[in-house]
Parts: structure tokens; sequence; C-alpha cells
């Protein structure tokens, strides 16, 4: 997403190894080159730490939707059984939402994981740009299976910097 | 870096490389079905569309055709509700449950365990909707304004908590189940030579192309949809008994039936799991992934569960007798010696008696034993919500009004019916779906792997 319009030239370079990756991503950046982006074909365990990648806030998010979905819970059971038609249902409190509540905490539950969880998973979409039909994101089909791909910008020295870091194949694009 | 005890047994076995897991995932999806997964899957369309024709007389001619009477209100078709719902536990249990404890054993079963949740749990929703009998008014249970005041759903009624629970799981698991999915079916699209094929892929893999970001949010949202799964699985089978428990049936009106009935969940949804299984490891040659190790683990899964539930109903005769309510003593003693004896001894039989076999390790690394294990245990499953639902029904307070129920065939062509939707369902997926977690799997490869495992132990014996 960084790189948009500007026809600046981007180098790929391919790994066959996770543990040649971390370390050729260390030696990269200690050689003061900037990486755009890594396709691996599976999560690769401190990746994200080697490439200074900031931690993901899509955890509070979900809490932040769990909220939302306690509210509307809330909401939902004190219009309906307390506020617009009140009752008398086994001869349950009906005239104050806090007496009435305990019947309701299944649904309060139930709709605090229902928000959570689908709200979530939509962010997730959507901020990685996953829809059906999209278009791959990986350049080369490879990395999907046991390849892993090096993209940055194109620079002096560069090429022999990532052939010493262990590339099997190099190109420019 | 990677280090792990060599007391550890390898989870994949063979020298197997990333690209050669990628082969072995992909060969069922790339390659025709083989003869025998055709004639599975006939029969189980045949039965199948055996159970819509049973639905449609149902839905045209009313419930009066199934077996229930005026005493017996709730019969098989609550029974295979239960059954159907508890077997789908023990998919979320295995994916959620177990990446909370970090048990990489979990990796090559979870695919095909929350695909079992999903088909089940579809199989189970449509004994309520039908036990409607008006099933297009089906909607009615949704909170939503309507003519009549509006009249509102009732948040206080267990059956509309049930409504809630049942449809939060369901749509939880299938969205936990893609989130999943989404980084193997890249992999099938990227391999994909045939057009049509590769175009299918291309839309059910939403684009993704294994980002570092992606994957780094990738398990952020595993581990969060894992921590609202697991309360979620066990609120689920908690209201289903509480159908039961706040009504004042004998036999029914119990505080210990929620842990009672999440452990009956976890017991028979394993031995379904062990059942599916058993049979794709050996239809698609997957022994290599899903290992005798993985199915001595569920075994023992098996054999705690059940324990749990012959705890369970040892406690529920005991406090039976200790309440000194008379009621509550005549159920019971009704339902092991009764006119439904039978039902009762063979749920104890199947349930309680049969997964003591498995504190012998040479039977439970047996895999045709653990096969008739598995069913046996699906049948005691099948037979204990029988045996909680018309038992109790069956003799109420007034003499009178006892009587036994029987199915008519309609009763039996539904459940026949749902198995063979659930088939249907289960062979589809395999042949379509990447049946084991494949990106999942390559991150223990280097640890978990016997190949290279042998290798980390023989290159530490220089040190």
């Amino acid at each position: 997403m960084a790189h948009t319009t500007e026809p600046t030239p981007v180098v790929r370079a391919l790994y066959h190894d996770d543990d040649v990756l971390i370390s050729a991503v260390k030696e990269i950046r200690a050689a003061g080159y900037k990486i755009s982006e890594v396709y691996t074909p599976f999560p690769v365990h401190g990746l994200d730490k080697a490439m200074g990648l900031k931690e993901t806030r899509i955890a509070m998010a979900a809490f932040m939707y769990g909220l939302l979905g306690l509210t509307v819970a809330v909401t939902l059971t004190w219009y309906m059984m307390i506020s617009d038609w009140p009752q008398n249902i086994g001869g349950k409190p009906n005239y104050n939402w806090g007496m009435n509540m305990p019947a309701f905490v299944p649904i309060l539950f139930e709709l605090t994981v229902f928000f959570a969880a689908h709200l979530m998973v939509w962010t997730y979409l959507v901020i990685n740009g996953l829809y059906p039909g999209a278009d791959a994101q990986n350049p080369d089909p490879r990395t999907t299976d046991d390849y892993f791909m090096v993209e940055l910008p194109a620079a002096d020295g560069l090429v022999d910097v990532l052939k010493k870091s262990g590339a099997v194949e190099i190109a420019e694009a | 870096m990677h280090y792990e005890s060599p007391v550890r047994q390898p989870l994949i076995l063979g020298d197997k490389s990333y690209n050669q897991i990628t082969e072995d995932v992909v060969r069922p999806i790339e390659n025709p079905a083989p003869r025998s997964w055709w004639m599975v899957f006939s029969i189980a369309l045949v039965m199948f569309l055996w159970g819509v024709g049973c639905l449609a007389y149902t839905v045209g001619t009313g419930i009066g055709v199934w077996g229930l009477n005026k005493t017996v209100g709730w019969a098989w078709d609550i029974t295979n509700f239960v059954w159907w719902v508890g077997i789908g536990h023990a998919g979320t249990l295995i994916s959620a449950v177990l990446l909370l404890f970090r048990q990489r054993w979990r990796m090559a079963i979870n695919r095909s365990a929350e695909a079992m949740t999903i088909f089940s749990v579809i199989q189970a929703g449509l004994f309520p909707v039908f036990h409607m009998g008006r099933v297009w008014m089906a909607y009615w249970v949704l909170p939503i304004p309507n003519q009549f005041g509006s009249l509102w759903v009732n948040f206080n009624s267990p059956l509309l908590w049930d409504v809630f629970a049942i449809s939060t799981y369901l749509s939880v698991s299938v969205v936990f189940w893609y989130v999943g999915l989404i980084p193997d079916f890249a992999m099938v699209r990227d391999r994909a030579v045939n057009p049509v094929q590769k175009h299918i892929y291309k839309i059910l893999s939403f684009g993704w192309g294994g980002k570092a970001k992606a994957w780094q949010r990738f398990e952020e949202v595993s581990l969060v949809l894992a921590g609202l799964a697991t309360p979620l699985v066990l609120s689920v089978h908690t209201i289903v008994s509480m159908d039961f428990a706040t009504s004042v049936i004998p036999g029914w009106h119990t505080t210990i039936f929620p842990p009672y009935f999440v452990a009956g969940a976890i017991f028979s949804g394993f031995a379904m799991v062990q059942t599916l299984l058993l049979i794709v490891r050996k239809v698609f040659k997957m022994e290599d992934y899903i290992t005798v190790q993985h199915i001595e683990m569920m075994n023992i899964v098996i054999m705690v569960t059940g324990s749990i539930v012959g705890v369970a109903y040892i406690t529920e005769l005991f406090i039976a007798w200790y309440s000194g309510v008379e009621y509550e003593q005549y159920a019971f003693l009704n339902r092991a010696t009764g006119p439904y004896w039978w039902a009762y001894w063979s749920m104890m039989t199947c349930n309680v008696f049969s997964p003591q076999f498995m504190w012998f390790k040479k039977l439970r690394t047996n895999l045709v034993f653990t096969f008739v294990i598995s069913i046996v245990v699906n049948i005691g499953m099948w037979f204990e919500r029988f045996v909680i639902i018309v038992t109790s029904l069956h003799r109420d307070y007034l003499p009178s009004s006892w009587s036994m129920f029987s199915p008519s065939f309609v009763d039996v062509g539904i459940f026949v019916g749902t198995i063979g939707f659930f088939f249907v369902l289960f062979l589809l997926y395999a042949r379509t779906f990447p049946v084991i977690a494949q990106a999942e799997l390559k991150t223990i490869l280097k640890t978990s792997g016997e190949a290279q495992k042998k290798h980390h132990s023989d290159h530490g014996a220089h040190h």
C-alpha cells in the first residue's frame, strides 16, 4: 500500500528457508536498506520483530467491539422487557432492569461474543484488503508454497547484500 | 532457536519439506475422486434426499406425523438436536481450547474438526426449526418489530437463549474456520492449472498474499477468536442444558446439567472426530500427518470425558435418593428399571464402560478398535439424550396420562436424513478444501517433523 503509483523499481529476493530469511532481514536492515514487504507461506515467528513492525492493535479493537455488543444487549433487553412492554413471566421482576438482569446473562454474553468476533474479522479483512475475488497480493505464486520473498526499493549495492544474505533468486522489476 | 525436548514424539512423520506438505494437502483436491468417495457420497445423498422428503411431508401435513403424543411432546427431534450440537463441540475444543493451551498436535486435525462442527450444528439447527411446525414463521424467534404491539421475544426464556447461543456459535465457528482457510485457499489458487479451478480459488482466497503484517494480524485474530470461542462453546451446551434444567420435570430439574452436558458434548464430539479422521487419513493417505499419536491423544480425551460423564450419572442417582423427593427418586428408578431400561443400560454400557478400555495403550493405539469404540460412543450419547428426554417425560405427575413413545417412519427418516446431509457436506468439503491447515502445520515442521528432529538430535550429539 505504501508504494502506489510512483514507478520506483523494486528488487525481489527469494529465500528458501525461514531461518535464513530472518537472518537475511536482519542483515539487510543492518546494512541500511528499507524493506517494503515480506511474503511468506506461513507465519514466521519473529519476522515482525526482525522487520521492526509495530504490534497490531486488532485485539484492542475486538475488545471495543465486545463492549459495543454488551451495550446493544443491555439496550435491547431493557427496551423490550422493561420499558416497552413489561410482562409477568414466571413472576420475574419486570420493573427494573437490574432485578431482571440475571435472566439476561446468557444474552449479554452471546451478543458480546457475536459483536467482538464478527466485527474483528470484518476489520481484519478490510485492513488487509481481503475480499472475494481480489487479485492475489503476492507477486510470485511460489510464496504460498515454500519460498519466502523480500521486496524492497532498488538501491546501489543492494544486490550484493541480498546475495550474501542467502537469497536464491533476485529479480528487479 | 528451534528447540524441543527429545522426549516429544514427532507430529509429522517421514522426511517432509515445506513443499511436500503442500503436495500432500493438495492431492485430494487436484486429483479425481476415488471410486470409494463416489460410493459413500451416493449413499449419503440418497439418505439426505429421503430426509428432505420426510421434512416436506412434516411441513405439508404437520408434526402430527411424528410419534409425539400429549405426554411425550419432545422426543427424537430434541434428542437429535442435542446430539448434533454436542458432536459439534469437539471441533471448537480442538481449534480454540487446544490453541490456548499451545497443543501443537491440534494443527493436523483442527481444520476437519471445525468442518465437522459447522456441518453438525447445521443439522442440529434443523430440528428446533421444524419442530415449530409452521417453519415459515421461524423468524418470530428474532427480536424484530411486528404488528402485534410490538410483542417482543421473551429474553427470560432458555429457549430464546438457545436461539442466540446456537446462532452465535454457528456464525463464529464459520468465521473462525474461514479465517484459517484463506491462506490455504491462496496456496491452492497459486498452484492451480485449470482456469476454472484457479478462478474459484481466487474468489475463495480473498486475494491473500502472505504479507508479514497480514500474518501478524492473522495470528492475533486467531488467538482472540480462540479466546472468544472457548467460553462460547462452554456457554452453548450450558444453555442447551438449561432448556431442561430450568423446567420442573423430575429428572431434568438438576443443577449438575451444565457441566454434565458439556463433558458429554466433548466426549461425543471427539468420538465423531475419530470416526471421520480414521477414514480421512486412510482414504487421502494422510497417515504421516494424522498419526497414531494423534489418535491416541484423542482417545485419552474420550476416556477422561467418558469417565466424567460416568461420574455425572452416578451423582444424579445419588442426588435423586439424597433429595428425599419421591418424584425425583421415581424418575431415576424408572429410568434404570422401567420400560425404557434397555435405553438406560445401553447408555451406561456405551458411555461409561466402553471408554475404560482406553486405559490400555495397546487398545488406544489400535485403529480398528478405536473406530469401533468411536461409533459405540456416539450410539451411547444418542441414547443418553433419549433417556434424559423421553424417560423423564413419559411418566409424569399424573399416572393416568402415562404413555410410551415410539417413533414414526418420519422421525427415523429425518434423523437418517441429517446423517446423510452431514456426510454430503463433509465429503464435498474433503474433496475441495485443504483438509489440513497446511500453513499452520508448516510452522511446526522444523520442531516436530520426524526427519528434522532426528537431524537435531544427531547434531546435538556432537556438542
